[in-house]
């Protein structure tokens, strides 16, 4: 049970964390015909851009009101305004979701009075939805941006069903959290079919930036939830968010639809998947098919012989708050130790942690605790690299960014068949470790001058 | 001290920028104030600019002071190589919190800066302002002022917030900073008479280390790289080289020019993308030192070895030519590439199909048209859509270009080369040459394309996506084809300047009813080129074809 401290540098070192608007953006791109736009310099959007398209591979739709110094000053009404109207004519956008900046923050926009003047002074965008999220770049991080976002989307576009005896009993709403790659959402979507469940996922990357050839060249996103199937998601029997940043888009649902929800804080690892699995098997009526009573055994097969590498290991960790909990969890029902926890930002779920401590801070500080303890398996996103080039211990690249290895988008960690790849994959970088640094010599025991024994592992 | 926008107006009066030189007095005190387009706009700030240009430094610790979008979201992501120190690569950052917007960031910044000279001893700190503590008024210049007296150390500040402007504005402040803060700062051990400033070079993918081998046999020496594999202290004494070499087009000219004015260091402008070009250049450099006091001698020794590795380099890409026979390229890229990179591909035997010049000054595109002939089909602006037919109507085997429109060639399944920034292939001087050759063969030719062009053996005949989308556009040409207003309006409809979004139509009704025959006409009365004036070249197109009554239709829609 950690105690969650927050660092004390007046400056970050290597950065862990990302800026909440871009995480606002990404949960958009999880619409169908959707265009992000960040209200603040041109600069906000192209460096949130470059990074996505380095991440996932793919040409990515984000827009800019291109902030000039002066309209900074004077407020963005004129930019905002010009943007949507750009947007509209150029993209012919199903949905157009914008998120702040730190710059026009500061000065204290007010976009939501800005969207009704427009709507008033435009009548043609009168069914152009617009959903604005207030996500300034000097609080929280990523991962709140997509929670406020998700939220807010809940909030303007979900319809109030009439009836609530009407409401469909094989429909399912997924709310997954940002940690959730499109491979991970897709193996969702297989299972929820698997027990004859249609799922409503919002936001679904898995349809829009799972790397799919479109059938035709849209500047906008090429997939994803549609806006007309979030307004019916009201009628769902049950919503099912993943990680506890989707609690409180699951709760508007349930606030504004009735629909109940179950939280699942994680889905890496045996146990939680054996309640997932239990759960669905319970509103679907149906018992729990074949294919997972053998997925299951697989995994169970897989801990067995993966316990002996990931057993005892010093596990280094910086994530998200939700990647970070389910991860560090998994691995330490492995048998790992959670010596060092970094992450981004504040969550319930930290104070949960198989650790001493969970700090707030960033790379640095999870490459000198890992140094100090003798850390000998980090785990963080691909900025991670050049620790672990000078800590020489094995390195699992997961969360975002991730633009120094191929499909990230794809990287697979839910379910009983996800959590059997991770734990291979994490045991496989353990090993070849093993080989390339710490096979025995004549002289691995033999005692040092000034005493002592050097590792082996 | 001068302040930011004083900088900015002085790199707007830059008169070795070609761009500045076809401006009017009114118009250049504008600036390259180009208002951006809202909701189509794309590119980076002039922070990014700025810190695309100093970054490269590699012994500097880079201090971004600001929230952690501007350094959070982007760090680590460059190309660029160093042969020691690893420090440009530590992302350093305020990441000011709501209580710094409040109260303001001064004593952070310091703060920071205390803790970096503390922990990583660097021989300097860059400090880079960014929008939010230029708004609340956090004066960076006096904050590296005290943190200099205090901790007895170069700590330069870089005052090119985002929103000041695009990138291209961001190198030229990243320019200024060096001149009024590191330049002449120091002294050098000692100087010999083939010392060598290079600037606007990044060593991205460690290009420059395909020259350098070059340069050490001639014993010419890399003074200092302003700021590919840059150290601090070699900018510092920096003014006492003999001679400089301006490499990436218009990016740091304000630095070669006023190196030359303030301290008398001739410089000239060339690449090393391509065989002729690096054999120009070698050239150029062997004459300035001559003329500055090296040897006679060292001519004829450059004579040697650019006869050397001509030959060695033409040879190798000879094997190539009959694979490359008939194969043609579409080249998207901007700046200074455009010319080099197309020469260089015409010496392999490659045709090429059009090159895009989004980002290319005039003299760019005088020697594009110079190489290409008055064949050149320049493409400026080609929308994703109209790039996708271009290659699959297979006008052209593959494309070479930046990372953005790399996904459109892919998706099309086309043989695409990333030539831009994030580039893994190093492809300077006449080895690298030879492998930019190798790499577009080993594209062209790699058996994946015939597999992934194939249909699933259950898709009908035009029911794949490739044969929709071709006959979606197929139909909407025969559509304007069939109606002839239709096409016309199409015609007219085509944007002629994106800053003030006036399009054909309107620029050639303004001319024939005002007769109008300058640029300058033009944009008093309909407004075009009142932007960034990139647009200046299209219009003259325009008016050329006013006045020629042959065939002004046909030029005007090319």
């Amino acid at each position: 049970m950690a105690i969650v401290t927050l660092g004390k540098k007046a400056c970050a070192v290597n950065p862990l964390k990302m800026s909440q608007p871009i995480g606002g953006a990404l949960a958009f791109m999880g619409l169908r015909g959707a265009m992000p736009l960040l209200h603040g310099s041109q600069g906000c959007t192209s460096f949130g851009l470059v990074l996505f398209v380095r991440h996932f591979k793919e040409a990515i739709p984000l827009q800019t009101t291109a902030m000039s110094e002066v309209a900074t000053v004077l407020g963005g009404y004129d930019n905002v305004e010009q943007a949507i109207l750009n947007i509209h004519k150029r993209t012919n956008p199903e949905i157009i979701g914008i998120c702040s900046t730190g710059v026009t923050e500061t000065k204290g926009d007010d976009v939501e009075g800005y969207i009704r003047q427009i709507r008033k002074a435009h009548p043609h965008l009168a069914d152009l939805p617009l959903v604005y999220v207030s996500t300034p770049d000097f609080k929280d991080a990523f991962q709140d941006g997509w929670e406020k976002t998700v939220a807010r989307l809940v909030e303007v576009l979900v319809e109030t069903p009439r009836s609530a005896a009407r409401r469909d009993p094989k429909r399912v709403n997924l709310l997954p959290g940002c940690h959730l790659t499109p491979g991970d959402i897709e193996e969702l979507r297989t299972i929820f079919d698997d027990f004859g469940l249609e799922a409503s996922i919002l936001p679904d990357l898995g349809g829009s930036l799972d790397g799919h050839i479109p059938a035709e060249f849209t500047p906008t996103t090429i997939g994803g939830i549609g806006v007309e199937e979030v307004a019916t998601m009201g009628q769902s029997a049950w919503t099912i968010a993943v990680g506890a940043q989707m609690r409180r888009a699951a709760e508007a649902l349930e606030q504004k639809a009735g629909v109940p929800f179950r939280l699942f804080e994680r889905l890496c690892g045996l146990a939680a998947n054996d309640d997932f699995i239990q759960f669905l098997s319970e509103i679907s009526g149906r018992p729990v098919p074949l294919k997972y009573r053998r997925q299951r055994g697989q995994l169970v097969d897989a801990m067995l012989d993966a316990h002996f590498h990931i057993g005892g290991r010093k596990l280094a960790i910086g994530a998200e708050p939700d990647l970070l909990f389910d991860l560090s969890s998994m691995l330490h029902d492995m048998g790992a130790h959670v010596e060092v926890a970094v992450t981004t930002t504040q969550s319930p779920v930290l104070a949960r942690v198989e650790a001493a401590e969970v700090l707030i801070g960033d790379l640095e500080d999870l490459e000198r605790r890992a140094k100090d303890r003798g850390c000998d398996l980090l785990v963080t996103h691909s900025h991670g690299r050049q620790a672990a080039g000078r800590l020489r211990i094995p390195f699992y690249r997961t969360g975002m960014p991730m633009f120094d290895r191929l499909g990230a988008g794809h990287q697979l960690q839910v379910g009983y068949r996800g959590t059997r790849d991770t734990i291979f994959t994490i045991a496989n970088l353990i090993i070849a470790d093993h080989e390339a640094h710490h096979e025995a010599t004549p002289d691995t025991w033999r005692p040092k001058a000034e005493g002592g024994t050097p590792a082996m592992h | 001290m001068a302040s930011v926008s004083a900088t900015i107006q002085d790199v707007f009066n830059e008169p070795g920028c070609g761009k500045n030189a076809n401006k009017s007095e009114a118009e250049r005190k504008k600036g390259c104030t180009k208002q951006l387009q809202p909701g189509g706009a794309a590119g980076g700030c002039a922070f990014d600019g700025a810190k695309i240009a100093l970054q490269p430094l590699t012994d500097v610790a880079h201090l971004i002071h600001g929230p952690i979008a501007c350094e959070g979201n982007s760090w680590d992501n460059r190309g660029a190589k160093s042969s020691g120190s690893t420090i440009w690569r530590t992302g350093f950052t305020t990441d000011i919190n709501e209580t710094d917007v409040v109260f303001g960031g001064e004593k952070r910044l310091y703060k920071a800066i205390r803790e970096i000279i503390e922990k990583y001893d660097p021989p300097a700190v860059f400090v880079y302002q960014t929008c939010v503590p230029a708004m609340i008024g956090d004066d960076i210049n006096a904050v590296c002022k005290a943190a200099k007296e205090k901790f007895g150390k170069p700590v330069i500040p870089v005052n090119s917030p985002g929103f000041v402007g695009p990138k291209n504005l961001g190198n030229k402040l990243a320019g200024e900073a060096l001149l009024e803060h590191v330049i002449g700062t120091e002294e050098p051990e000692y100087t010999t008479p083939y010392d060598l400033n290079i600037i606007g070079e990044y060593n991205l993918a460690g290009e420059l280390w395909q020259i350098k081998p070059l340069f050490d046999e001639l014993g010419i020496r890399i003074f200092a790289s302003i700021s590919g594999d840059g150290r601090y202290k070699e900018v510092a004494y920096s003014h006492r080289a003999k001679a400089a070499m301006m490499v990436c087009s218009k990016a740091m000219i304000n630095v070669a020019r006023k190196m030359e004015e303030r301290y008398g260091i001739p410089f000239f402008e060339g690449s090393f993308y391509g065989i002729e070009d690096s054999s120009e250049s070698l050239r150029e450099i062997a004459r300035l030192l001559i003329a500055r006091g090296a040897p006679a001698d060292l001519m004829a020794r450059t004579e040697a070895v650019i006869a050397r590795e001509e030959a060695k380099a033409y040879a190798a890409i000879e094997t190539y030519k009959p694979r490359f026979k008939g194969k043609k390229v579409l080249l998207i890229t901007g700046g200074v590439k455009s010319w080099s990179v197309v020469a260089a591909l015409q010496e392999a035997g490659l045709e090429l199909v059009g090159t895009s010049v989004k980002k290319s000054t005039k003299e760019d595109k005088e020697r594009i048209k110079e190489l290409m002939g008055q064949d050149a089909h320049m493409i400026e602006d080609m929308t994703p859509r109209e790039m996708y037919k271009m290659l699959k109507d297979a006008k052209a085997d593959i494309m070479l270009s930046g990372g953005r429109s790399q996904f459109i060639a892919l998706k099309a399944a086309m043989p695409w080369l990333d030539i831009n920034q994030e580039r893994h292939h190093a492809y300077m001087g006449y080895v690298g040459m030879v492998k930019l050759v190798a790499e577009i063969d080993k594209a062209l030719y790699n058996p994946v394309w015939a597999q992934v062009r194939k249909a699933a053996p259950w898709d009908l005949p035009g029911e794949t996506w490739q044969a929709k989308a071709m006959a979606q556009m197929d139909a909407e040409a025969a559509a304007l084809a069939a109606d002839p207003a239709a096409a016309e309006a199409a015609r007219r409809a085509k944007k002629i300047c994106h800053c003030k979004s006036v399009d054909l139509g309107t620029i050639e009704d303004a001319v024939r009813a005002q007769t109008l025959t300058d640029v300058a006409g033009v944009r008093s009365q309909t407004g075009a080129s009142g932007g960034c004036g990139a647009c200046s070249e299209r219009i003259a197109d325009v008016l050329a074809a006013a006045h020629v009554p042959a065939a002004p239709i046909l030029q005007a829609a090319e």
